[in-house]
């Protein structure tokens, strides 16, 4: 009997979360996938109707700004991040008095809200209200800082609160990473006589490939999933030249009463999640089967 | 037929169980939850509780309705649907299609709603020919508001043709004031371009433009003059416009940083709530030519078991149609009556003008729907078209090349 429940218990565990896994994410990807294959309207319908969804959305105007903003931002974002949090993450590892506070600084962005940071944003770029009035404020009258309300270049603004937001947390990453190098390499480089810079490019951060590649991913699905940060600093705007595949998802689904273009959007949402994730799983399984 | 029978017997059994059953019942669903809405569904609320009904109060804030229509998709799935909706324009024929909705004709024949609502009105409320919805109130939408002091000061008169108006604003532009005050989120990008629509397209091509949704003048050539204005009313805003909510934009003109601003007359609200007399600190003219474009606010009845819960939809549908909820309602929300025997003494002079506007403009046929107001096209459609007037306005986008982007924005939302 023990040795029954001692095979099975972890089954039986497992069991009710596995359940829910398959069918609240798994059952309702399926779902989608049907529905977007209809011509739902306001309520779901289930009569198959072609691929009619995706060549709406592929002629939709608004979708291509939509998809070409999630490559740039995501672009942007990921790396400005990543590049600002690797510097602050080596200039606070130089062994310095007061690195417990000024990590705690640098990490607290990503404690907030993305409602907080946009909305925070919004004011501090609005040129009426925040760093172009000031500026202009102290005597320099050309300044022009409208970003946010400029459609050509109002994605960049929502890169800048974006990386404001992450770059900390990618830092706090990092930091960890380098913390974790054998610091008998290093000092082995140092009594070499290798200069600081060598030692950070060809030993350290090379050592820490791992790191990198979980903060690409945690940044990436940022990216994907971003939503709130473009609702609350510019709605999506000026005109939608903002919007990303998920506004656009939203906006379809929720105020426009069209459920099967918001589900076909959401399916190529989910296509350029995998074409991420997939790669990264594949690696990582082929490196325990070796 | 067969519902009326089934109320007559209903009514009787009705009657004789009377100190068993707890009286008319009514879930109403609705998003007027800020101060002056808020206001005027407690009226209606309390004249429900005093003809003997129990009202259970369901608002949901939040997305200009949005939120409320998921709640409501939801409790529709579930086979459970609130007694009345706030739903308006097409959407409450989207629903009938669904088949969710009830059947209130018994009410509205009894009430006569056909000899004292417009005929163009009335169709909104009508499902294949039996009345489905009840009307609150009538919001015009092709307003323009102006300070007084400002116009004075300038020698302007209130703008009588576009030609009129783009004189003023180059003659405010020179003066260092804005001349339109604007909020540069969607829906306010397309209330601007539905009045100037109609101004040039006049009200025949704005029907078959934005209610019949034909080609031939989505594509015309005044199609493209209604954009050569919106380009010239681009300039006409101050830098800071993106984002900003319409409430703040009427403010603006109140505090005479702007001279004009085209908006519903929701933005009356806003001047009375800060102590302003029509005619006198701001004014009200309907934008430069022939139509009214109007925004009805309606409550759906959707299809609902049990005695109780169907004599408080017959109860509240009487309510909401009769001329004292009509009258106090619409003083507080700043709209007019939908019937149109209400009497106004106690009415501005921007609510006598809108509802002589009505009625003159319901006898020759330019009583349109408003479609940036969801009331001439289901929510795909002009969903599609705002996105072009949007995209338009904040770009520098020609004007032939937006009718042909409205166009197949069109084709591809149908």
């Amino acid at each position: 009997m023990t040795e029954w429940l001692e095979r099975h218990i972890p089954k039986m565990v497992l069991a009710p979360s596995f359940a829910a896994v398959l069918v609240f994410v798994y059952g309702f990807i399926a779902w989608t996938a049907w529905v977007s294959l209809t011509r739902s309207r306001l309520l779901p319908k289930y009569e198959i109707d072609g691929l009619i969804q995706y060549e709406r959305l592929f002629n939709a105007p608004r979708w291509d700004t939509a998809m070409s903003n999630l490559f740039v931002f995501g672009t942007l974002f990921i790396l400005i991040s990543m590049v600002l949090g690797l510097m602050l993450a080596i200039l606070l590892d130089q062994k310095i008095r007061t690195e417990g506070v000024l990590r705690t600084i640098y990490l607290y962005p990503m404690a907030l809200s993305l409602i907080v940071t946009g909305t925070a944003w919004k004011w501090i770029m609005n040129p009426g209200l925040g760093l172009e009035a000031m500026v202009r404020g102290w005597g320099f009258e050309s300044f022009t800082f409208d970003w946010v309300i400029n459609p050509d270049k109002a994605i960049y603004a929502v890169v800048i609160a974006g990386v404001w937001q992450a770059s900390g947390f990618v830092m706090a990453l990092f930091l960890a990473g380098l913390r974790g190098v054998d610091g008998e390499i290093i000092k082995a480089a140092q009594v070499d006589g290798i200069p600081a810079w060598r030692i950070y490019t060809a030993i350290i951060i090379p050592s820490m490939a791992p790191i990198f590649l979980s903060a690409f991913i945690v940044l990436a699905h940022l990216a994907i999933k971003s939503f709130d940060l473009v609702i609350a600093l510019t709605g999506g705007g000026p005109g939608y030249a903002t919007d990303l595949p998920a506004t656009y998802m939203y906006t379809m689904a929720f105020s426009r009463g069209d459920i099967g273009q918001a589900a076909s959007s959401a399916m190529v949402m989910m296509g350029v999640v995998f074409a991420i994730i997939v790669p990264y799983l594949y690696s990582e399984l082929r490196a325990k089967h070796d | 037929m067969k519902n009326t029978a089934f109320a007559a017997v209903s009514a009787v059994a009705l009657a004789c169980a009377a100190p068993a059953t707890a009286g008319p019942e009514a879930e109403v669903l609705h998003w007027w939850t800020s101060g002056g809405e808020a206001k005027s569904a407690a009226v209606l609320q309390q004249e429900f509780a005093d003809n003997g009904g129990t009202w259970t109060d369901m608002p949901v804030a939040g997305g200009g309705g949005d939120a409320a229509m998921t709640a409501l998709r939801a409790r529709v799935l579930s086979g459970n649907a609130p007694t009345a909706v706030q739903l308006k324009g097409p959407a409450i024929q989207e629903w009938y299609e669904e088949g969710v909705l009830a059947d209130i004709s018994s009410v509205a024949e009894t009430e006569g709603w056909a000899d004292v609502l417009p005929g163009s009105i009335a169709e909104h409320m009508k499902c294949e020919g039996k009345w489905c919805a009840a009307p609150v109130n009538v919001h015009r939408v092709d307003w323009i508001w102006a300070n007084a002091a400002l116009l004075e000061a300038n020698g302007i008169e209130m703008p009588q043709t576009w030609e009129d108006f783009n004189a003023a604003a180059d003659k405010l532009m020179e003066a260092g004031i804005t001349p339109l005050a604007h909020g540069g989120q969607a829906w306010q990008d397309a209330t601007v371009f539905e009045a100037v629509a109609l101004g040039i397209l006049g009200p025949e091509d704005f029907r078959k433009a934005f209610v019949d949704l034909d080609m031939d003048t989505l594509k015309s050539d005044k199609m493209a003059a209604v954009f050569d204005q919106m380009r010239k009313m681009r300039g006409y805003v101050d830098a800071n416009f993106p984002g900003r909510d319409w409430n703040l934009a009427t403010s603006m003109v109140m505090n005479g940083e702007a001279a004009f601003q085209i908006m519903g007359d929701w933005a009356k609200g806003e001047f009375l709530a800060a102590g302003k007399e029509p005619g006198k600190d701001f004014l009200c003219a309907s934008v430069p030519g022939d139509g009214f474009l109007y925004n009805v606010d309606s409550f759906a009845m959707f299809e609902v078991d049990g005695e109780d819960k169907q004599a408080g939809q017959d109860l509240l549908a009487k309510l909401i149609v009769g001329p004292k909820f009509q009258e106090v309602f619409n003083l507080n929300k700043g709209s007019i009556p939908a019937r149109v025997d209400v009497k106004l003494d106690a009415f501005d002079t921007c609510a006598h003008l809108s509802a002589k506007d009505m009625g003159d403009s319901a006898d020759n046929g330019s009583l349109l729907p408003s479609y940036a107001h969801g009331m001439a096209l289901r929510g795909a459609q002009a969903g599609a078209i705002t996105d072009v007037v949007t995209a338009h306005f904040n770009s520098d986008m020609s004007s032939a090349e937006a009718v042909q982007m409205l166009a197949d924005a069109v084709a591809n939302s149908l």
